[in-house]
């Protein structure tokens, strides 16, 4: 059995929170880059995964999101990309100690190749150093995430193959009148299809503008597809109160859209920007009972 | 002459090479070039915003319309320069301090020269006294400010507060843009105006010269 099916084969998989948001209330300067924290705060970091392992994440991230040469190049990091990514995946491995599994981020390049930003080959070979550095750190999945364009999403599946580790694929749907199209115009049955073609062996939907949005973007997924659907909902968008931006949606609201989304087909369930441990218990709350240990 | 319909239409598909050999082709016969902007390769991009609104198209098909539009004012600009003709407007656009997102930017730097305006692109991590810098060296008609995080959106109001001090506020119209921003954010923290996507940018921009 591979992870993927050890994982769904005792019931649908509490996942974990944002890192970012909860890095930048450990200290992270907003000009610094999350993932360079791998190197000069692992504590910190491990920090984070821990606690979403305490309140229940049956499986832990990264903090590697932007840690490919690409990204970290306009930080003047590309030269430590290896060393971030095996960092960022001993860390969490630390954190989960044995008891959750840890997919290994990798986010999109932060370049438009519809724009002539960057070349397939550079995606390619970026994406391919961070998921071998990643592999090297002690990841059991990488997860490619927050994408918008399917074609660098594929590119990046491709990569990630080359560890020999599952892959699971996410994207993001935020665009169209009805906030269920990626930026680049894809549906969510389109992207289904696609990464599924492209090899990934889960495939899902993160970030954008909501969870409550994403329960048929989940179902729409699910019908074009016979592979477990990952789920990581925002908390909403962000709002600005008293001179502060906060995210206004609480635990307990975001998780009441966990039967909605087992309904619609989801296997693995989580939050991202805005979310925190409290939201993992919540989740892991309501899918009481509906796992076997 | 050859049809220009033809021109209105690889813009508006963004064929580059094919709006960039008709756009020579007309001016080799004679085209007028502010004619051919104002009644061809203008309306196909605000067609192309249209349809983009309609969810007909989306990023790329709009940028690609875009590179197209770009292509062939790389011929005419010269003509028009020439000709004394102004820009649609003069621009300063930037991503805001601690940000280093730009493809959000980029995209709203491409539909605005798209559109006619004269772009000066600070980049990304813009520091608020290299925009009141910028402002007083070019002296924009506006200032557009960009940023994707959370935790950087209180440059903006940090940058609209610098260029007040440097008593350039009144003279520039400033705009916001970015995933977490709100039209009721942007008022709030002192912006003139705010755009949804880059499509937006355009009219937007339109409209607050049109105010001045």
């Amino acid at each position: 059995m591979t992870i993927i099916e050890q994982l769904i084969a005792g019931g649908p998989v509490v996942t974990d929170g944002a890192w970012g948001t909860q890095l930048y209330a450990r200290g992270l300067d907003p000009g610094d880059v999350p993932d360079s924290w791998n190197l000069s705060h692992p504590d910190r970091v491990e920090e984070v995964g821990r606690a979403y392992v305490e309140a229940g994440s049956q499986v832990i991230l990264t903090n590697t999101l932007r840690a490919n040469r690409v990204t970290l190049a306009a930080y003047g990091l590309a030269e430590k990309t290896v060393e971030i990514n095996r960092a960022g995946a001993a860390i969490s491995r630390r954190a989960a100690e044995g008891r959750a599994r840890v997919f290994a981020s990798i986010g999109p390049s932060g370049r438009l190749l519809v724009m002539g930003e960057v070349t397939e080959d550079e995606l390619f070979e970026a994406f391919r150093e961070q998921a071998e550095a990643l592999a090297e750190g002690g990841a059991d999945a990488l997860l490619i995430e927050t994408m918008t364009d399917l074609t660098e999403a594929s590119i990046a599946i491709r990569a990630a193959e080359e560890t020999d580790l599952p892959v699971a694929a996410s994207m993001v749907f935020d665009s169209g009148k009805e906030k269920d199209r990626t930026m680049m115009g894809t549906t969510p049955e389109r992207a289904a299809a696609a990464l599924e073609s492209a090899g990934a062996d889960v495939v899902g939907a993160n970030c954008g503008v909501g969870i409550a949005g994403y329960v048929g973007v989940c179902r729409r997924m699910h019908a074009a597809t016979s592979l477990p659907i990952w789920i990581k909902a925002n908390a909403g968008l962000p709002e600005f109160v008293d001179g502060r931006t906060t995210y206004r949606m609480t635990a307990a609201e975001f998780a009441s859209y966990v039967p909605a989304l087992l309904e619609a087909g989801a296997s693995f369930i989580g939050g991202c920007c805005g979310t925190g441990p409290e939201f993992v218990r919540a989740i892991a709350q309501a899918l009481d009972g509906r796992r076997t240990p | 002459m050859s049809d220009l319909s033809k021109l209105y239409d690889a813009i508006l598909n963004g064929e580059t090479k094919n709006a960039i050999a008709l756009t020579r082709e007309a001016l080799e016969g004679g085209a007028d070039p502010l004619d051919l902007v104002t009644r061809y390769m203008a309306p196909a991009m605000d067609e192309a915003g249209k349809r983009f609104e309609c969810e007909e198209y989306f990023v790329p098909e709009l940028m690609r319309a875009a590179q197209a539009m770009k292509g062939a004012l790389e011929l005419i600009r010269p003509l028009l320069v020439a000709s004394g003709a102004e820009p649609a407007g003069r621009v300063v656009i930037g991503t805001v301090r601690g940000d280093r997102h730009d493809i959000g930017k980029n995209l709203v730097s491409s539909m605005l020269e798209g559109g006619g305006f004269e772009v000066h692109d600070l980049g990304i991590d813009v520091s608020p006294e290299k925009f009141v810098l910028a402002v007083r060296e070019r002296s924009p008609d506006l200032v557009c400010l960009s940023t994707l995080l959370t935790v950087t959106m209180r440059s903006v109001p940090i940058t609209i507060q610098a260029l007040k001090d440097a008593g350039l506020r009144e003279r520039v119209r400033v705009l916001v843009g970015g995933a977490p921003v709100t039209e009721e954010w942007a008022l709030k923290v002192g912006a003139d105006g705010y755009g949804a996507n880059a499509a937006a940018a355009v009219p937007l921009a339109r409209r607050m010269l049109a105010r001045q």
